[in-house]
């Protein structure tokens, strides 16, 4: 019986440079930003970075991990800007491909079905076709609609984090909304989940409904336990955004100083020296 | 007295932005059970007003993964939960037509393209936005109306930087799968436009009290279609006035987005 627990770093010690990688969660909501800090410590360059983007995005644009950005949006939901994915596209320093948020999600389910692409109306008539010009349409062999046809999004490897997980890979959300998780998943080649708990398997349907098993062990690679692994992103029930780190995050990405000051604090150091500063900080608080 | 403590004061005179939440509120009207998808401020109050009283069959979302049952106030989470909506499902609505959105541009032009994507050059933009979110989709499937808080030749502009949500001219060139095309309405805080034109053009339906076609006109940059039959924005009933500010927005916090 396969036990597919692992660390962070054992988790980026399997990516490489140059590949496409799929992160889970939405804006800033359960994002697996234990996962994303490990690659900020790595050296790892050159990536392509698939998502409903949030401050995973922003921080990875920061350390220049990141050549091209496939989206529909960028936002930390509470505060509508991205200020790193700001500053990065009006520097012109990374190359993206911005989808509809359908369309980004009829490219995973392709890559999920392995099929070579999904029809769709989402985005016909729109500039989603002018800046990405490589993408074809298809005509309906069964009527006169001339529809998109979205290509499979096949990722190299996808990062999620959910609530609970057992340490063979079924994983279960606790919160309101699955996102589009398992889909990512499912697209990617390897597939890596980190949890608030790791727990025995019975206890994950002992605490919550059946349908909260959203993620199947088929599906997953490697699991790592990460209490505080979506910190500063919601984590709901088990905790909400910070938004008060928050906050100071994006302060400190709209000043280069106030920046280093905060990677030094909080960066340039390992998971449970980010957790330490950010307890230390509420304490001082 | 500030706007916020007469905000619950039902005899204080008609706000602007009471004006504009009952004209967001009638972009609902006749639409019956689909799910109104309000983005921003007064639409919200809107989409909750127009519940409360004239179309009782809408279904609302409290912004997360809930669909609400009855009226509750902005920054409160319904008492009754009648659905569960994660953007899974979002989408599938949206794919089903079953969803009237009203979203809120950065630019809009004569035909209703929109853009919340980024302005300037998109390869290298001079303010990047939010990106197209669901914009493509939720034009080319089901209506859609916008909201514009502060009417300006800045956000009525001759042409959008980037085509988010499709207008009816970029319709009409995707062709048969753009049939479930419709804007239905623009309002803005001086008026409320719509496009029941013969090119589809934007056209002044009304203005707001105290706001004049010329003012409209001025602060529009596009040749706007005004027919000669422009009426005044309607007044809110005394029962709506009432809604708006003893239970959806008693903090007043509509008299911000638009101030008097």
């Amino acid at each position: 019986m396969a036990d597919k627990r692992m660390t962070e770093q054992q988790v980026v010690a399997e990516l490489r440079s140059g590949m496409t990688i799929g992160i889970g969660g939405w804006g800033s909501r359960r994002k697996p930003m234990s996962l994303v800090r490990a690659i900020l410590r790595s050296d790892l360059r050159d990536l392509t970075v698939v998502t409903y983007g949030g401050p995973d995005v922003g921080l990875l644009l920061a350390a220049g991990k990141v050549r091209r950005l496939v989206y529909g949006f960028v936002s930390l939901d509470s505060i509508a800007l991205e200020p790193h994915f700001q500053a990065a596209r009006q520097a012109g320093t990374v190359e993206v491909t911005e989808y509809d948020e359908g369309m980004l999600q009829w490219g995973l389910y392709a890559a999920a079905c392995r099929l070579p692409f999904l029809p769709t109306r989402v985005g016909i008539g729109s500039d989603v076709q002018r800046v990405n010009p490589e993408l074809r349409t298809v005509d309906s062999p069964y009527g006169d609609e001339r529809l998109l046809a979205v290509p499979a999004l096949r990722l190299d490897a996808a990062l999620i984090h959910m609530n609970r997980a057992d340490e063979r890979g079924n994983a279960q959300y606790l919160g309101p909304d699955p996102y589009f998780d398992e889909l990512f998943c499912m697209a990617a080649a390897k597939a890596y989940v980190s949890c608030e708990r790791i727990v025995p398997t019975a206890e994950l349907t002992a605490a919550a409904p059946l349908q909260s098993l959203r993620i199947q062990r088929w599906m997953v690679h490697g699991v790592v336990e990460a209490g505080g692994g979506a910190h500063f992103t919601s984590c709901d029930p088990d905790y909400g955004r910070d938004e008060q780190f928050q906050r100071e995050y994006v302060a400190a990405a709209a000043d280069p100083l106030l920046w280093a000051e905060f990677r030094e604090r909080y960066l340039d150091t390992d998971e449970a020296g980010y957790q330490a500063a950010v307890a230390g900080r509420a304490v001082a608080a | 007295m500030t706007a916020t403590t007469s905000a619950a004061d039902v005899s204080a005179p008609v706000t602007r932005a009471e004006i504009c939440v009952v004209a967001c509120a009638d972009v609902w009207r006749g639409d019956g059970e689909i799910l109104a998808s309000p983005i921003g401020l007064i639409p919200t109050i809107g989409a909750r007003l127009a519940r409360a009283t004239f179309e009782p069959d809408l279904l609302l979302s409290d912004g997360e993964a809930v669909l609400g049952a009855g009226t509750w106030p902005l920054g409160a989470a319904p008492d009754v939960v009648e659905g569960w909506v994660p953007f899974r499902t979002v989408f599938d609505i949206v794919w089903s037509g079953r969803r009237h959105v009203m979203m809120g541009p950065s630019q809009i032009d004569r035909y209703g393209n929109a853009n919340i994507s980024a302005i300037g050059d998109f390869h290298r933009p001079r303010r990047q936005l939010l990106g197209v979110r669901g914009a493509p989709g939720n034009t080319v499937n089901h209506p859609t109306s916008y909201w514009v808080p502060r009417h300006s030749t800045r956000n009525f502009v001759a042409a959008v930087d980037m085509v988010s949500g499709v207008g009816y001219d970029r319709a009409a060139e995707a062709g048969p799968a753009a049939r479930f095309h419709e804007i239905r309405a623009v309002v803005s805080d001086l008026g409320v436009f719509d496009f029941n034109t013969p090119g589809h053009a934007m056209r002044l339906v009304s203005t707001h009290p105290g706001v004049s076609v010329e003012q409209v006109v001025a602060a529009t940059g596009f040749e706007l279609v005004v027919d000669g039959d422009v009426r005044q924005t309607r007044q809110p009933t005394p029962a709506e006035l009432d809604l708006i500010r003893t239970v959806i927005d008693p903090g007043g916090l509509r008299n911000r987005e638009v101030p008097l």
